[in-house]
């Protein structure tokens, strides 16, 4: 367009880079795929992503490539957390975090399973309230965090305890069977080995472009990233948040009724940490910040990636559960550390 | 107080020609009063110059004429037509637009994402990238803001590119009127230029009126029309600002000071 705006570019050589040749042979080649990996945090992920599949491969050929590993891997190690990651990411990113989406998960089968079995509600309407339960949650989680001000991780550590009693209160301690009632409409969300990973990819590249490309996830982003410069352009900060641990809370009864189908079962033990924390470390691996105004959709779906394949390969390789979680810890670590790194090296490639 | 003499009011800019006008306005903070008794006028195409010291009430006047805050009590009149501000989008929907202090940059988003924040173009679900790139461009061009790109983060900017960004951002909107909180602070020479060049740019196209918040007070003159002095939460000064100088202007902060001073020790 305009002279100014071209050759101002020029003088602090913001975008204009990349041209072949600049740098010139290999290592030209290198400074750039680096500059590359360090501007797309997803990217890096995506990388240790690829080479750990391909480890596996190369380490186990047809013990892991089989049909049944493959579902197992996508379905059930990878799925779920990434569907959670979801909600996470935009909590994380709007400066907020949800500890207690573990126990909807457990939760709303229950309540499915109430209201079908006890109360003759039909499958699909339980399904819809055992859905509504989760976005029932996020409110409530909303409302002291927004409305009554206490920090979410104190608000989410309460609902959390709160489910976890509902849960093993109401059901005795015991598990049920999914309802006949219900079971012909888990075809549309479950029944198909690879329907979770199906749901998860879906609503991955939806929640992409809602953070990058709606005002929702750019008012997300703003309320993270300058809480009172948002609220002095007139966001209206609560309802993001609200809204986000709604969302958060839906995608948690969604992976809850997942799991039920997967596992044919209703169990009190479905509720529990586990879910949040792989989700918060699939969203950390894949670059989201704590501190708010940053994080990635992509990157915290190969984060779940990341995490899926550890939990699938290395019992194959003969590695169990125990020493798995050194390596998480480890790898959240170095993430952490990767992305201060980089963001150094960023900004300094930039001015 | 300090021993001042407003100059009459009616004699400075002809009645009926103030776009704003400020009566009785005060605010308390429970116990703390920020405002007491605020008497202000802004005439059509003025620039007004609001100083004082820290802690003075500029910053609390600003928020309540913006919307951002309400008055414990007092009328606001806009064209003459006394109106109640709820929220900032209200004020904006008047024509009353702000640039804080602190600018409200969301540095995790490009320049032309902040330039529309929260008034983006959208083709509903998604927010129309192409065009308001396009149009941030062409804004910032026709104010003569330099910045390397408006996809650049604005992270990345310098403190006079922000500032510029923030102001440019408020006028998108043709506002009647526009509130400048502090627009110099923490700034160069150099980068203090760029502002008070676009400034006096609004000025000239005489489409806007302006309050100024400031305590550089030599800088801030040569773009106003009009100076008032804030004092303990009121106006204590209100002069044209060819009959005042930065001189009598520091006099004035320094002799209240000196007063509080003699105050203490009396009560010691």
């Amino acid at each position: 367009m305009s002279e100014t705006v071209h050759r101002t570019i020029g003088e602090t050589g913001v975008p204009q880079r990349g041209q072949p040749g600049a740098g010139g042979g290999l290592g030209g080649a290198l400074t750039r795929a680096l500059r590359v990996l360090g501007r797309q945090r997803e990217a890096t992920v995506f990388v240790i992503a690829v080479a750990l599949f391909l480890y596996f491969l190369i380490a186990k050929g047809s013990d892991f490539t089989s049909k049944s590993n493959q579902v197992t891997l996508w379905s059930d190690d990878v799925a779920p957390y990434a569907i959670i990651a979801l909600g996470e990411v935009f909590l994380l990113i709007c400066g907020e975090i949800d500890l207690s989406v573990g126990f909807v998960v457990g939760f709303a089968p229950f309540l499915m399973h109430y209201l079908t079995d006890f109360y003759g509600f039909p499958g699909l309407l339980a399904i819809l309230f055992a859905l509504l339960l989760g976005v029932a949650v996020g409110w409530v989680n909303g409302f002291f965090t927004v409305t009554v001000g206490v920090p979410s991780f104190i608000t989410t550590l309460g609902t959390g305890f709160i489910l976890l009693g509902l849960i093993n209160t109401t059901s005795h301690d015991q598990p049920a069977a999914v309802p006949a009632d219900v079971l012909g409409i888990g075809k549309w969300i479950s029944n198909y080995a690879w329907a979770p990973i199906v749901w998860a990819v879906a609503l991955t590249a939806v929640f992409h472009v809602v953070l990058t490309r709606t005002r929702w996830g750019l008012h997300t982003v703003s309320v993270g990233g300058n809480l009172l410069g948002a609220r002095e352009a007139g966001i209206n900060v609560g309802r993001i948040k609200y809204g986000n641990f709604m969302i958060t809370g839906l995608l948690g009864a969604l992976v809850g009724l997942q799991q039920m189908y997967y596992t044919d079962n209703i169990a009190p033990t479905a509720g529990s940490y586990q879910w949040m924390f792989y989700a918060v470390t699939a969203a950390v691996i894949g670059g989201t910040a704590m501190l708010g105004g940053v994080g990635t959709i992509l990157g915290a779906f190969f984060g779940a990636v990341v995490l899926g394949i550890l939990l699938d390969g290395f019992p194959l390789i003969g590695v169990n559960a125990d020493p798995l979680n050194i390596i998480f810890g480890a790898a959240i670590l170095v993430a952490m550390v990767a992305n201060v790194q980089l963001t150094r090296l960023r900004e300094r490639g930039q001015r | 107080m300090t021993a001042t003499t407003p100059g009459s009011q009616a004699e400075l800019v002809p009645p009926g020609a103030d776009i704003l006008r400020c009566e009785h306005i005060a605010k308390n903070y429970g116990a703390v009063t920020a405002l007491t008794d605020v008497n202000l006028r802004l005439a059509r195409g003025e620039v007004l110059g609001l100083i004082g010291d820290n802690g003075a009430g500029k910053s609390t006047l600003l928020k309540i004429l913006c919307g951002f805050q309400q008055p414990t009590s007092g009328r606001i009149f806009l064209e003459g037509r006394e109106i109640v501000l709820k929220s900032v989008d209200h004020a904006r929907s008047l024509g009353i637009d702000a640039v804080y202090q602190d600018l409200a940059l969301v540095n995790q988003l490009t320049v032309f994402q902040n330039m529309f924040l929260n008034r983006e173009k959208i083709r509903w679900p998604l927010v129309r990238n192409q065009a308001m790139r396009k149009e941030a461009r062409e804004h910032l061009d026709e104010m003569g803001v330099q910045i390397p790109s408006v996809n650049a983060p604005v992270a990345m900017l310098s403190g006079g590119q922000r500032q510029a960004i923030a102001v440019a951002r408020s006028v998108f909107s043709n506002p009647k009127i526009l509130l400048l909180d502090e627009p110099l602070a923490a700034m160069g020479v150099k980068e203090g230029a760029l502002i008070l060049d676009l400034i006096a740019r609004l000025k000239r196209e005489g489409n806007v009126s302006i309050i100024i918040i400031a305590h550089n007070y030599a800088q801030v003159l040569e773009v106003c029309d009009r100076v008032n002095m804030i004092q303990g939460g009121r106006i204590t000064l209100d002069k044209r600002t060819e009959e005042t100088s930065a001189e009598e202007l520091t006099e004035l902060v320094v002799a209240e000071y000196r007063e509080a001073l003699r105050e203490r020790q009396r009560s010691a």
